[in-house]
C-alpha cells in the first residue's frame, strides 16, 4: 500500500513481505561465514572486520532511533547522549570491577533503557521542534556532564578509560577483530530480530497509531503516556548497546567521544537510510561508517584536478550529498530503493 | 557585593550575545515554522564576510549594511533554490538538508579564511566611563544595537503592510493567500530577514569572541535556550531570553564558586554552564512550553 | 704443524677474514613495512575539523616541508610518502585512522599525532604492533615513561616543566602569593595545574585561593575573571588557548585587576593573542617558551626565520605567516629529517626509534637559539627546557638563563 504520512511529516516505511526471508537467511550465513572465508584468504583484513562491525554498530544506534523517530514520531535530535551512557556503563564495569566485556552488555542495556525511559518522561510535553530542541541540547552537554567532577571517580574525567576488547573463546583460530565482528553480528541479529517482532505485535501498532495521529489513538484507549516513555526506553536501549559495543571495539572511552557530531551523525543515518524501515537502519549504519570517507576521497581529487582559490574540505561535500540525497530521496536510500522495486515490477 | 554587579553586568553583555542570535532564530520559526540549526553558522558566515569588507578598506558600519544585504540575498535564495522544493517534505528531511546547510557554510568558511583566529575590531570606541569596569563599552554598543534591531522589528511588523502580509503568511497559509499575499515569497523573506539579523548579530559578537569557524557552535545552544525561555513564537521574548540566560548561568556558577569557598564543597559552578542550559531548556519546555512571553497555539482537533 | 700448512691456514684465515671485511654488512639495507629502496611511507592523523580545527594547520605544514625536501632529493635519497587523515580530535576516529594507516596503508611510522586523548587511544596498539608513535604533538608529560611504552616519544617541551617553572619563579619573586588559576577543563588545562601545584609544594592548597574552569564551549571567560579578581589574588596563572587568553588579558585591565600575570607558552603569540588583547594590557606579563614567535619582530632577521618564511611562500602559501604553530611544525619536521637521516640504510622501526632515542645537542629551527633537542635511551623528551619572557613593549624580552626540566617519568 501507500506510504502514509503523519501529521508531524514521518512517513511509514513499507514492510518485508515474508516471501523475502529466504535471501535474508542466506545473507545471514554469508556474513557469519565472512571470517572463516575473508580472514583465511585474506580477501578481508583485520581492518576490514573492523569497517564491518562499526557499519553494524552504527546499524543498531540508528535502529534505536528509528524506533523511536520512525515508528513512534518523537523526534531525537540526542542520541548520542544514551550511545554515552551505554559506552560508559560497559567501560566502568571493565574498568572498576574488572566484569568480563561481554558481561557488560546486559547492564549496559537496563541502565539506558531506565535513562530513556527517565528521559522520555518530561519529553511527553513535547512534541515537534521541542522536542527536537530539547534532544539537542542533551546532545550538545553530554560531554560536559561526562566530565563532572563528582563523576570523575569512575569515569576518570578527561583521561578517558581504558579497556581491553576480549578474546576469542576457546581458543578459536580468529583475530580479536573477527571475533568481535562475530559478537557484533550476531547481537545485531538477536536486536533487529526483537524490534521486527516488536513492531509486529499489539505494542507495535500501538506505537504507530501514536505516530499517525495521538488524539485518536489516545482515544482508542491506547495509553499513550506509557507507550510514549516505553519506547524511549527501548529506543535509549538500543543506542546503549551500540554504545558499549562500540566501547569495547576500541578499548577507550573519553568525553571527547561523545560530542554532538555523534548525535547528528545518527540521526543522519537514519533519515538518509529511511526513517521508518528495519533495512533503513541497516543502510544508515553503513552510511555513518562510509561517508566520512568518501566526502574526504572526493575531496582529495577534486582539489588535485582543478585548481581552486580556496582550501576545500570534506564537510562541503558532506553537506552538499546530504541535501542531495533529500531531494532524490526524501524518504531513504530504503524508501528509494522500494520505489525503484516496484517501478520494476510493475506494481 | 561588588562581584554580584560584576556578574550581573558580564551576564547582560553575554545575554546580548545570545538575544541576537535568538532573534533571528525566532525570526525564521515566526515566518516558516522551522527551526533553523544552520543559523549560527550562517551568521559566522556573514561575520566573516564583513571581515573581509574592512580588510578591503571599509568602515565596519558601512561593511556591516553591506554585508546585511548581501546575507539578506543569500538567505532569499537559499529558501528559494534549496528549500522551496521541500515545502511537502517530511520534517526531518528539513533538517538533515538544515544539517547539510550547516556542514556548507561551516567548511565553506574554513576553506576560504582558514582556521587561525582573526583578531575583529570592535567599531564601538574604547571609551572609559563610569561604570565601564562593569561593562565594556563594546558590549554596552551590543545591547543597543540588539535593542535597536528589536525595535525596528516590532515596528515592521505592526506597522507595514509587509510585515502584516508575513505575520499572516506565517499563521495562516491558506487564507493568506485568498487575501492575496504571495506566500512562497513570504518564506523567503523571513529567511532573508532572519539571514540580515545573523549577519549584525556575528558581525557584533566576533569582537567578543575572536573570529574563528568555530565560533558560533556553542553560542548556538544559549542562542536556543534564550529563545525558548522567552518563547519561540515572540522577538521581543526572545531577546529577554537571551539576556536571562546570560545572567542565569553567570550567577549559577557565581553560586556555585561561593558554595565551595564556603564549605569546600563543589556541587555546580564553571564547568556545568552547557549543563545548566540544558536543565533550563528542559524545564521552560516541560513547565512553560510557549516560554515567558509566547503565546500558546491551541490545536483543534 | 708443517711450514705449508700453517702459510695455508694463515692464508685461509687471511681470505676470510677479507670476506668478512668486504661482506655486505656495511652496506646492508633493512626494512621494515613501508621503507623501500625509493620511499619511506609516514602517518599522521590531525585535527582539520571540530573544535580543534585551528591546529590542523600543522599537519598541511608538515606535509609542505616533506614536499620541499622531496623536491631536493629526499633523504638519503629516498622520497617521503607523507599521508595525514582527519580525526577530529576524536579518539574513536583515531584509532580507526591509525589501524588505517598500520595495516592498509602500510607506513613504517606514525608521527606527531596530535592531542592527548587521541594519543592516548592509540598508544596501547601501536607499542603492541610494535609502531613507533613519534614525536607526538601534545606537551603532556606522559609520553616519556619509555619503559612501559617504548614505542612512544613525546616532542616538546613539557607542560609540567613549564608550570614548575612558573611555580618556581612565583615562590622566589613574590611576596606572599595568593594565586589565582584559570584553567581550561580538559587534559592539557589539567596537566599544567597538576605540574603548577607540584611546583608550589606542600602548601600548594593554601597558596592557590581560587581556582576557575572555563569549557571550550564557553562563548567568554569574563565571569570566572570577575571570579578571580574578587578572590583577592595578586597572583594570577593563566592556562587558556589563544582566543580565551586573548580574552583573560583584556578582561583583566577592564576590571582593573593587576596581578603578577603567568601565561602559558601556547598561548602567546603577539599577532594572535596580545596585539587582540591590546599590547598596554599586556605588559609585563611573564611566560617560558621554547618556540621563535613569528610574529615577533626581535627574530625577523635571524637566518633559521627567513629561511621558514621562505619555506611558508613557496610551499604552504595559503597557510598563515602568523600562526606560531606553522614554525612548531617546520622545528618538528626537521628533527624528524636529522632522525631519518641518521637511520641510514636501516629502516627498521627498532632502527627508527632507536636513531630517535640518540639526538644529540640539534638546533632545531625556529626554536629558541641556545634550547637544542637531546634524547638517550633513558631519556624520551627530546625538549626539555625553556627561556622565560616578560612582554615589553610589542614583543617578548628573553630574561634569564635557558631552564631545563628534570626529567617528568
Amino acid at each position: 500500500m501507500a506510504t502514509t504520512t503523519a501529521e508531524n511529516g514521518v512517513a511509514a516505511g513499507r514492510r518485508i513481505s515474508l516471501g523475502r526471508a529466504r535471501w535474508l537467511w542466506v545473507a545471514l550465513v554469508v556474513l557469519a561465514l565472512l571470517p572463516i572465508v575473508g580472514g583465511k584468504t585474506g580477501l578481508i583484513s583485520d581492518y576490514g572486520f573492523l569497517q564491518l562491525s562499526l557499519m553494524i554498530v552504527y546499524a543498531i544506534a540508528v535502529l534505536g532511533l528509528i524506533l523511536l523517530t520512525g515508528f513512534n514520531g518523537q523526534i531525537s535530535l540526542g542520541h548520542g547522549a544514551f550511545f554515552a551512557v551505554g559506552a560508559y556503563t560497559s567501560a566502568v564495569l571493565i574498568d572498576q570491577m574488572n566484569w568480563p566485556s561481554l558481561a557488560t552488555l546486559p547492564v549496559a542495556a537496563i541502565v539506558c533503557f531506565l535513562v530513556g525511559y527517565l528521559f522520555g518522561l518530561p519529553a511527553l510535553r513535547l512534541e515537534g521542534h521541542y522536542l527536537a530542541l530539547a534532544t539537542f541540547a542533551l546532545a550538545v552537554a553530554v560531554p560536559q556532564i561526562l566530565k563532572y567532577r563528582h563523576f570523575e571517580w569512575f569515569t576518570h574525567g578527561v583521561q578517558g578509560i581504558n579497556i581491553f576488547k576480549p578474546d576469542p573463546p576457546f581458543g578459536l583460530p580468529l583475530s580479536g577483530d573477527q571475533w568481535m565482528y562475530l559478537v557484533v553480528l550476531a547481537v545485531a541479529v538477536v536486536m533487529f530480530w526483537i524490534a521486527r517482532n516488536l513492531l509486529d505485535s499489539r505494542t507495535g501498532r500501538a506505537m504507530t497509531a501514536i505516530r499517525d495521529h495521538t488524539l485518536a489513538a489516545s482515544t482508542m484507549g491506547v495509553n499513550v503516556a506509557h507507550y510514549k516513555t516505553v519506547v524511549f526506553g527501548i529506543s535509549a536501549l538500543y543506542t546503549g548497546v551500540a554504545g558499549a559495543l562500540h566501547a569495547i571495539i576500541f578499548e577507550f572511552v573519553a568525553p571527547d567521544s561523545f560530542r554532538f557530531e555523534l548525535s547528528i551523525a545518527i540521526l543522519v543515518g537514519a533519515v538518509v537510510g529511511g526513517i521508518a524501515s528495519l533495512p533503513g537502519a541497516v543502510i544508515g549504519g553503513v552510511f555513518v561508517q562510509v561517508i566520512e570517507k568518501y566526502a574526504d576521497a572526493l575531496t582529495k581529487k577534486i582539489t588535485a584536478a582543478v585548481n581552486l582559490p580556496l582550501d576545500l574540505e570534506p564537510w562541503t561535500i558532506y553537506g552538499i550529498a546530504l541535501i542531495v540525497l533529500m531531494y532524490t530521496m526524501p524518504m531513504g536510500i530504503a524508501g528509494g530503493l522500494a520505489l525503484l522495486w516496484r517501478r520494476l515490477k510493475g506494481s | 557585593m561588588e562581584q554580584l554587579i560584576e556578574q550581573v553586568a558580564s551576564g547582560l553583555a553575554n545575554g546580548a550575545i545570545y538575544a541576537c542570535l535568538a532573534l533571528a532564530l525566532v525570526m525564521i520559526f515566526v515566518s516558516t515554522g522551522h527551526i533553523n540549526f544552520a543559523q549560527g553558522e550562517m551568521a559566522m558566515f556573514s561575520a566573516y564576510l564583513t571581515w573581509q569588507a574592512m580588510q578591503w578598506g571599509m568602515n565596519f558600519w558601512a561593511a556591516l549594511a553591506g554585508v546585511a544585504l548581501a546575507s539578506f540575498l543569500i538567505g532569499v535564495l537559499v529558501e528559494r533554490v534549496i528549500l522551496r522544493p521541500l515545502h511537502h517534505a517530511p520534517i526531518l528531511s528539513v533538517v538533515v538538508v538544515f544539517i547539510g546547510l550547516l556542514a556548507i557554510f561551516h567548511s565553506l568558511a574554513g576553506a576560504i579564511w582558514g582556521h587561525t583566529i582573526k583578531e575583529f575590531p570592535s567599531p564601538f570606541p574604547h571609551i572609559t566611563f563610569a561604570g565601564s569596569g562593569y561593562i565594556g563599552p563594546h558590549q554596552i554598543g551590543m545591547v543597543a544595537v540588539t535593542l535597536l534591531l528589536l525595535v525596528a522589528l516590532f515596528a515592521f511588523f505592526r506597522f507595514t503592510p509587509l510585515g502584516l502580509a508575513m505575520r499572516a503568511a506565517a499563521q495562516n497559509p491558506v487564507s493568506a493567500r485568498l487575501a492575496g499575499v504571495r506566500v512562497d515569497w513570504m518564506l523567503a523573506l523571513g529567511w532573508g530577514l532572519a539571514a540580515a539579523i545573523g549577519a549584525v548579530a556575528g558581525s557584533l559578537v566576533a569582537p567578543a569572541v575572536y573570529l574563528e569557524p568555530n565560533m558560533m557552535a556553542s553560542i548556538l545552544l544559549y542562542g536556543f535556550a534564550g529563545a525558548l525561555v522567552g518563547g519561540i513564537s515572540s522577538p521581543g521574548g526572545a531577546v529577554a531570553g537571551g539576556f536571562i540566560v546570560g545572567v542565569l548561568e553567570n550567577l549559577i556558577a557565581y553560586g556555585g564558586n561561593l558554595l565551595e569557598r564556603a564549605s569546600g564543597v563543589y556541587l555546580i559552578g564553571n564547568g556545568e554552564k552547557l549543563s545548566v542550559a540544558l536543565i533550563i531548556v528542559i524545564t521552560v519546555l516541560t513547565l512553560k512550553p510557549s516560554g515567558l512571553f509566547g503565546h500558546v497555539t491551541v490545536k483543534r482537533v | 704443524m708443517t711450514q705449508t700448512t700453517r702459510r695455508m691456514l694463515l692464508a685461509g684465515v687471511g681470505a676470510l677474514a677479507l670476506a668478512l671485511a668486504a661482506s655486505p654488512a656495511s652496506a646492508q639495507k633493512k626494512y621494515d613495512e613501508g621503507a623501500t629502496d625509493t620511499e619511506i611511507k609516514i602517518g599522521n592523523t590531525n585535527p582539520y575539523s571540530g573544535n580543534l580545527s585551528a591546529y590542523g594547520t600543522i599537519g598541511k605544514a608538515i606535509d609542505a616541508y616533506f614536499k620541499m625536501v622531496n623536491e631536493q632529493g629526499g633523504i638519503n635519497g629516498r622520497k617521503i610518502n607523507f599521508t595525514s587523515y582527519d580525526d577530529g580530535y576524536s579518539p574513536p576516529k583515531t584509532v580507526e585512522m591509525v589501524r588505517k594507516l598500520v595495516e592498509e596503508d602500510k607506513v613504517l611510522f606514525v608521527f606527531q599525532t596530535l592531542g592527548t586523548p587521541p594519543n592516548t587511544a592509540i598508544q596501547k596498539y601501536l607499542n603492541a604492533k610494535k609502531v613507533p608513535q613519534l614525536f607526538v604533538a601534545t606537551g603532556a608529560s606522559k609520553w616519556g615513561h619509555y619503559k612501559d611504552n617504548p614505542w612512544t616519544m613525546g616532542f616538546q617541551t613539557d607542560y609540567v616543566t613549564e608550570s614548575i617553572i612558573y611555580a618556581k619563579h612565583i615562590l622566589a619573586n613574590v611576596k606572599d602569593p595568593k594565586i589565582g588559576v584559570l584553567m581550561q577543563n580538559d587534559d592539557y588545562g589539567k596537566d599544567y595545574y597538576n605540574g603548577f601545584k607540584t611546583g608550589l609544594g606542600k602548601d600548594a592548597d593554601k597558596l592557590i585561593v581560587q581556582l576557575s574552569t572555563y569549557e571550550p564551549t564557553d562563548p567568554t571567560v569574563d565571569s570566572q575573571m570577575i571570579q578571580l579578581k574578587n578572590s583577592g589574588a595578586n597572583v594570577f596563572f593563566n592556562i587558556t588557548t589563544p582566543k580565551f587568553a586573548a580574552q583573560a588579558i583584556r578582561k583583566a585591565a577592564e576590571i582593573g585587576w593587576k596581578p603578577a600575570h603567568y601565561i602559558n607558552n601556547v598561548s602567546t603569540s603577539v599577532a594572535t593573542v596580545m596585539k587582540p588583547a591590546g599590547f598596554e594590557n599586556g605588559q609585563g606579563i611573564l611566560m617560558a617558551q621554547y618556540l621563535k614567535d613569528p610574529t615577533d619582530p626581535q627574530y625577523h632577521k635571524d637566518k633559521d626565520f627567513l629561511e621558514w618564511k621562505a619555506f611558508m611562500q613557496k610551499y604552504y602559501p595559503n597557510g598563515n605567516l602568523t600562526d606560531g604553530s606553522n614554525g612548531y611544525a617546520y622545528a618538528v619536521s626537521n628533527l624528524l629529517h636529522v632522525v631519518l637521516k641518521q637511520c641510514g640504510d636501516d629502516l627498521t622501526r627498532a632502527n627508527v626509534m632507536k636513531q630517535a632515542a640518540n639526538i644529540k645537542g640539534v638546533q632545531l629551527p625556529m626554536v629558541i637559539d641556545g634550547i637544542k633537542a637531546n634524547t638517550s635511551p633513558t631519556d624520551f623528551y627530546p625538549l626539555q627546557s625553556l627561556k622565560m619572557h616578560r612582554f615589553k613593549g610589542e614583543s617578548w624580552e628573553p630574561f634569564g638563563e635557558v631552564i631545563s626540566g628534570e626529567a617528568t617519568n
